[in-house]
């Protein structure tokens, strides 16, 4: 199979570009000589089944960073027919120079421009005739965000890939890569030559916004105004689907799966209906509210206010040894942990990037967010709800702040901050559903593996031995949630929900189906069986200690392999497990001690 | 000659020097900085934050510790 590998910089589309080629076939996969794992896809050229490799968006071909010498890697370990630089026009006088490195090691590449509609807006006009004849490479000016010249570039890749005989050779391309040369002075010249750019760009729009969101005293209150806004509207509009869909799987289960299973033995309709539809109803009604927020989480990461908030918030980060970035990784942290992990790998210096590893955990995922919508709804009026949820997040950021004031002594570190501030973006409305898909998936994904397996687990400890009633005290359930009753009774955690938070230590999407289990109920009937039997306070210091402690063992792997260090992911594991004892003992004492 | 922290915003200057370690130096000439081109700072952020820098096309934002290493003349 002929084997094609896409790279660019950092805010050239890349991953627009790869997603509209690949459509949703993409997976992720490793790869030999590196250690992290790239996307690929399978894709239909010329007539033949290609792999279409996504590399890292990198700088610099012989810079420092870990994405950089990933690419690095790459290329001296794997062979490949094909390598399609991607490269942004509207900054191409600058980006050239990744080209020019590329092309020093003789391999058969594709340069595709990318933003055409932003360079032409912008005034640039690229001569990509003479410019590919200069280059003696094909040059294709295309804009992946509307998928204008996609074909043609995909054309004139199945064509070199059909001329193509053998594939480059890993060893020279070792050897070429060590040799720098007079690649500045021929990219003047190029630049010079063909490209022509008026002498002050300016994008007037992107200035406008800048003007207001940038504001010196206003910028931060606005981008907090602007989430907090965000949040209100995928509650606003998931509410109503999420009680839609609940409607709809409780009819499922009365008008399908009882009369179905009305005549199956006892365990097996128990095992069936109180245990894996139970769990699996119970999470999956979250599921509208999980797909609105990614859909609004990657509008806003596309959309270049991320970046904006990194320039905000830079100097008060700077005071707990962290950076602008440290920041926007907090924030990708409230969609997933994992992948807000993986994104330290821009940081070069190991002590700032362990110093992030260990505050992201503590960013509020969508998958504690399950856990909290579910509890608030249970315990508190809606009058109540909003400002419960919200101290949750401050809570959040506090956990986080005070990680880091805490460790930054440890963890002290001099990395650069220097970070490119792209113009404003909106992206296309077949992007926001590629992506929601994609999360749908991985939602689904995580379902089938954790939580049937942790609501079977759950139901078969609070089942067995069965001599003895469900889910009472002598079940394996009851006898876990007794031997931890010394630590969790302080902090007001009863026998049920000491089980859910056990097995929210492997996926917190599992708590609220374990509680579904424990109960053997769904719904609203779950919701009122909880509020009859622990208090408010007790609620609040279960979403406490299901905020701070450790996340997810997909969150523990992750930090253990970026890390490379297992006494490093012990630290955050006991970090974090202690903090939330202290918090929710605190929290709980203390609203008991003043007569809550 | 000064150093590009102590610039005025809005006012143009052109690089004369950079004076930074390897890898700083890499990471600046990737992003552009490069001596003889022509430059500006847009806007610093409160609190001492960084400076938004715009250079030809690109705009980026960088803290006044680094922005010491690039030396800059008025223009």
């Amino acid at each position: 199979m002929k084997r094609i590998a896409l790279l660019g910089m950092p805010n050239t589309g890349k991953s627009t570009l790869f997603n509209r080629i690949s459509g949703a076939s993409a997976r992720v996969g490793n790869w030999p000589g590196i250690t992290v794992d790239l996307l690929s896809a399978k894709i239909l050229l010329g007539g033949h089944i290609a792999e279409l490799i996504d590399l890292p968006g990198i700088y610099d071909l012989h810079g420092f960073s870990e994405d950089e010498q990933v690419v690095r890697h790459f290329l001296t370990n794997n062979p490949f027919d094909l390598l399609i630089v991607l490269l942004n026009s509207t900054q191409i006088e600058r980006q050239l120079s990744l080209l020019l490195q590329l092309k020093k090691l003789g391999v058969p590449i594709v340069l595709v421009l990318n933003m055409a509609d932003e360079a032409r807006r912008a005034g640039i006009t690229i001569d990509t005739e003479n410019l590919a004849a200069a280059l003696a490479l094909p040059v294709i000016s295309i804009s992946a965000k509307y998928g204008e010249g996609l074909p043609k570039a995909l054309t004139t890749a199945a064509h070199i890939l059909n001329e193509q005989k053998a594939t480059t050779n890993p060893k020279s391309i070792n050897l070429l890569l060590q040799e720098e040369s007079l690649i500045e002075r021929e990219m003047e010249d190029l630049i010079q030559k063909h490209v022509q750019i008026p002498a002050t760009l300016t994008d007037y729009t992107t200035d406008k916004i800048d003007r207001i969101l940038l504001h010196k005293w206003l910028g931060l209150p606005m981008f907090f105004a602007a989430m907090f806004l965000l949040f209100q509207f995928i509650f606003t509009v998931g509410g109503p689907l999420q009680d839609g869909l609940a409607w709809v799987l409780d009819l499922v289960r009365s008008s399908m799966l009882e009369p179905l299973f009305s005549t199956s033995p006892e365990w097996l309709k128990g095992l069936m209906l109180d245990g894996i539809y139970n769990g699996i109803a119970t999470v999956a009604a979250f599921v509208p509210i999980i797909v609105l927020f990614f859909l609004v989480m990657s509008m806003v990461e596309d959309s270049g206010y991320l970046s904006r908030a990194a320039f905000l918030m830079d100097a008060l980060m700077a005071k707990m040894g962290l950076d602008g970035r440290g920041f926007v990784m907090m924030l990708m942290g409230f969609g997933c942990n994992v992948p807000a992990i993986m994104g330290t790998r821009i940081m070069r210096s190991r002590p700032m990037r362990l110093l992030t590893m260990l505050v992201i955990p503590f960013s509020l995922c969508s998958a504690r967010l399950q856990v909290f919508i579910f509890m608030i709804a249970a315990l508190f009026s809606t009058k109540h709800a909003p400002i419960v949820l919200f101290s949750l997040y401050v809570m959040s950021f506090l956990t986080m702040f005070l990680t880091a004031v805490l460790f930054q002594n440890q963890y002290k570190n001099s990395e650069p901050f220097i970070l490119e501030l792209p113009p404003y973006r909106f992206p296309t409305p077949r992007q926001i559903v590629l992506r929601g898909w994609q999360e749908v998936k991985h939602f689904l994904n995580r379902a089938s593996k954790f939580i049937i397996l942790g609501v079977i687990l759950v139901w078969l400890l609070t089942n067995f031995p069965s001599n003895v009633a469900p889910a009472s005290v002598g079940t394996y359930a009851g006898q876990i949630g007794v031997f931890f009753g010394p630590i969790l009774d302080p902090i007001g955690i009863n026998h049920e929900l000491a089980i859910a938070l056990i097995f929210g230590f492997v996926a917190k999407e599992i708590v609220i189906g374990a509680l579904a289990v424990i109960y053997g109920m769904q719904g609203d009937a779950l919701m009122s069986q909880i509020a009859g039997q622990i208090d408010w306070v007790q609620a609040m210091s279960f979403m406490l200690f299901t905020l701070i402690y450790t996340p997810c063992l997909s969150t523990i792997a992750t930090i253990r392999n970026e890390s490379k260090s297992t006494a490093f992911m012990w630290l955050s594991i006991a970090w974090s497990l202690g903090l939330a004892w202290i918090v929710s003992f605190v929290f709980y004492q203390g609203a008991r001690a003043l007569g809550y | 000659m000064q150093p590009l922290s102590q610039l005025a915003t809005g006012q143009q200057a052109v690089i004369s020097a950079i004076e930074a370690e390897e890898s700083l130096f890499h990471r600046l000439s990737a992003l552009g900085f490069r001596v003889g081109k022509p430059l500006s700072i847009m806007r610093r952020a409160s609190f001492n934050g960084p400076l938004q820098v715009r250079l030809g096309t690109t705009d980026v934002i960088l803290r006044a510790s680094e922005a010491s290493h690039i030396k800059i003349n008025p223009i």
